[in-house]
């Protein structure tokens, strides 16, 4: 089991164990679910209100799914722990965290120096997202 | 033209920065070469059969010559003199070494210019009219929203491993110049009865192995609300777009599978969701944008009388120069299709003097066309003569824009690690058995196009004449196809029947062109004719045996 090691959120982290989307349906009581690329996060939009930890598996970096799955949870207003697992390198983390995720859990080492460094690449963007973060030209038309 | 204000620049900056660092983690072994692979292609940088190809990013194919004058140099000092003008209105550099990459970035930064997203399977330079802003018949000029747009697509955070490569194309003209409609996104910009403009949107075109013709998805979308649109068209193929078959990734795919009504239907309820979010940039960034691209300081005096008492002059004017909007005013295209050259290529000298032409004689604007030609778009007619002798001078005068011999191809087996056959020499083959201008002027408008694999970058599929390289058990081999078109009567060429050899294909082509001289009506160019008779008579020309010897 890889052992989680970027977390940006000041909140205890949640013990349960996340399940599949399938059977988070069915448990009335869980609070954490997986997200695999399959999955339609929509699914899970009346129930954020329960919701702790929604994880995000990358089972392959090049599969960029999960990006839109992430922004669509936090458009609706999803304010719990947004976790990106499986293989999340560093040159992803800043337009993962562009879209939303607050925690990683790579399958790989990244230090925690490097991450920080990678999320500072770009001093502007262009685009409003949902990281609060003012598009450029919010600031040209301040 | 667009210039970057210190927000442009910083990003460019940034990923200048970002990717020197990449490259030293890659040289010194902290990253394999799988894992730096996608990180170098989103800065254009393919290894190639034989070294870095670096392909640089012209936003909507639009340049100034300072910005070109730099093309030539980076074409010195990293390369080998020369640079190749791609389909994609870019510049690829074909011999670069990794370790000066960074150094090259940084030299196209400090034009404004850059290699963001030339590669990678996410959004790309997006395209646009090479004759936007000049074009005697523009309706909307495409390009402050090809700049939107450009800013908008830069390191766009969900995007960015999208299934597949994604290619936009924006015009603002009834007549399509920019093979619009063979685009994962086409956006066509209309004007209504009560003189709003609009985005016409065409989702799912593309060629490649499975050629498409994109369907219209968005009928009159508010250019205010265009990015939001775009957004909805890209994340419900980010999200529904085949990631099982790279061969099936495409949008066009999906849009096919699903159809062109529940693709819309599913866009539609995404963009209803979208407007609520706020995304889109305000209209004081729009009117930011076009005031860039006002109209340069065009002289209202200009005479409209040109002198074609020179017939080499006449002849170059007749075939490679254009109406402009402005009186007195005209678009000169320049043809990089000598007779036995390599389509697309200049040298360094060359692309420095089209500079020093663009400052001298057309408000400091060039535009690089699909066709890998280029534009000098306002040039005053009392200055053609000069503009063409200088071009003369420097062997950039062909008369034969639009001709048999304008081909397109791709760079094929001489570089590119994809290609199953060679481009480039059937091209030049091509060209020589046509070099006589005067047969290729009795040939009329005849477009003819050449990939060397499947993956279609020479536009085969949209070719009057379209021919593709394949391998057949180890030999090149080469299947012709006929009547393709990308303008506004947009088609897809049908292969004729078996392949040739690569002399074989060149022998093949005149005899269609002499079933098109022999059956023609009146005005008809030869996709006319094919179009009327079908391809039968061509089909038993071409594979006729020939008559014994005796």
């Amino acid at each position: 089991m890889v052992e989680q090691n970027l977390r940006y959120r000041s909140d205890e982290p949640v013990a349960d164990p996340a399940v599949t989307v399938d059977a988070f349906a069915d448990q009335s009581n869980a609070t954490a679910v997986r997200i695999e690329p399959g999955d339609d996060a929509r699914d899970l939009l009346p129930h954020l209100d329960r919701l702790a930890l929604v994880e995000v598996n990358f089972p392959a970096y090049t599969d960029g799914r999960g990006y839109s799955a992430a922004r669509i949870l936090r458009e609706h207003g999803y304010q719990g722990e947004l976790r990106a697992v499986g293989d999340v390198l560093l040159d992803q983390l800043s337009h993962m965290r562009r879209c939303g995720f607050d925690s990683f859990a790579p399958n790989h080492d990244i230090d925690r120096a490097a991450a920080d460094k990678a999320f500072a690449t770009w001093p502007e963007v262009y685009q409003k997202t949902v990281d609060g973060r003012p598009a450029i030209w919010a600031k040209r038309h301040g | 033209m667009y210039q970057y204000d210190s927000y442009d620049q910083k990003m460019v900056d940034a990923r200048v920065a970002e990717f020197r660092d990449q490259v030293n983690r890659r040289l010194a072994g902290e990253i394999a070469e799988d894992q730096f692979k996608p990180l170098r292609l989103k800065n254009g940088l393919y290894l190639q059969l034989h070294a870095y190809m670096l392909r640089v990013a012209i936003p909507y194919g639009t340049l100034n010559g300072a910005q070109m004058r730099m093309l030539g140099d980076i074409a010195d000092k990293y390369d080998r003199g020369y640079g190749h003008f791609t389909t994609r209105q870019n510049i690829q550099y074909n011999w670069i070494k990794l370790e000066q990459a960074p150094d090259l970035l940084a030299d196209l930064a400090s034009v404004e210019m850059h290699a963001i997203q030339t590669s990678g399977n996410c959004i790309r330079n997006t395209t646009a009219d090479h004759f936007a802003g000049a074009a005697a018949d523009e309706l909307v000029d495409p390009r402050p929203y090809a700049e939107l747009l450009r800013q908008w697509s830069t390191f766009h955070p969900e995007f960015d491993y999208l299934p597949r490569k994604f290619k936009i194309a924006i015009i603002g003209s009834e007549t399509d110049r920019a093979a619009m409609k063979l685009h994962d996104i086409g956006i066509q910009l209309v004007t209504n009865d009560a003189g709003e403009v609009g985005c016409k949107f065409y989702v799912g075109g593309g060629m490649g192995r499975t050629p498409m013709i994109a369907p219209v998805i968005g009928d009159f979308v508010p250019p205010l609300q265009m990015i939001s649109y775009l957004e909805a068209c890209l994340r419900v193929y980010n999200r529904y777009g085949r990631r099982d078959n790279k061969y099936k990734a495409r949008i066009k795919i999906l849009v096919h599978e699903i159809g062109a009504d529940e693709y819309r239907r599913q866009v539609e309820e995404e963009f209803a969701h979208i407007l609520t979010l706020g995304l889109e940039p305000p209209p004081a960034e729009l009117e930011r944008i076009k005031g860039f691209f006002e109209q340069p300081g065009f002289d209202a005096a200009a005479s409209d009388d040109l002198d074609l008492s020179d017939p080499d002059f006449a002849v170059w004017v007749k075939q490679n120069v254009h109406a402009h909007k402005q009186t007195g005013y005209a678009i000169a295209t320049i043809a990089l299709k000598p007779v036995g050259g390599i389509p697309g290529d200049a040298t360094a000298d060359q692309i420095r003097l089209m500079a020093d032409l663009a400052r001298d004689y057309s408000f400091d604007e060039l535009r690089v066309t699909h066709a890998q030609n280029i534009v000098l778009p306002h040039v005053k007619k009392a200055d053609l003569y000069t503009v063409w002798q200088k071009l003369d001078e420097a062997g950039l005068a062909n008369a034969n824009l639009d001709l048999i011999s304008d081909i397109i191809a791709c760079p094929g087996l001489d570089y590119c690690s994809l290609a199953n056959a060679r481009s480039i020499p059937v091209a030049q083959k091509i060209s020589e058995r046509f070099a006589d201008l005067g047969r290729q002027q009795e040939l009329g408008e005849l477009k003819l196009k050449i990939s060397g694999c499947i993956n279609a970058c020479g536009h085969h599929h949209a070719g009057h004449i379209g021919i593709l390289g394949v391998d057949r058990k180890g030999v090149e081999n080469y299947q012709l196809l006929f009547g393709g078109s990308e303008g506004a009567d947009t088609s897809l060429g049908t292969i004729t029947g078996p392949g040739f050899s690569e002399d074989g294909i060149v022998d093949a082509i005149e005899k269609a062109t002499n079933v098109y001289l022999d059956q023609r009506a009146d005005g008809e160019r030869f996709l006319d004719t094919y179009r009327r008779i079908g391809m039968a008579p061509f089909k038993e020309a071409i594979y006729a045996k020939e008559p014994a010897n005796g």
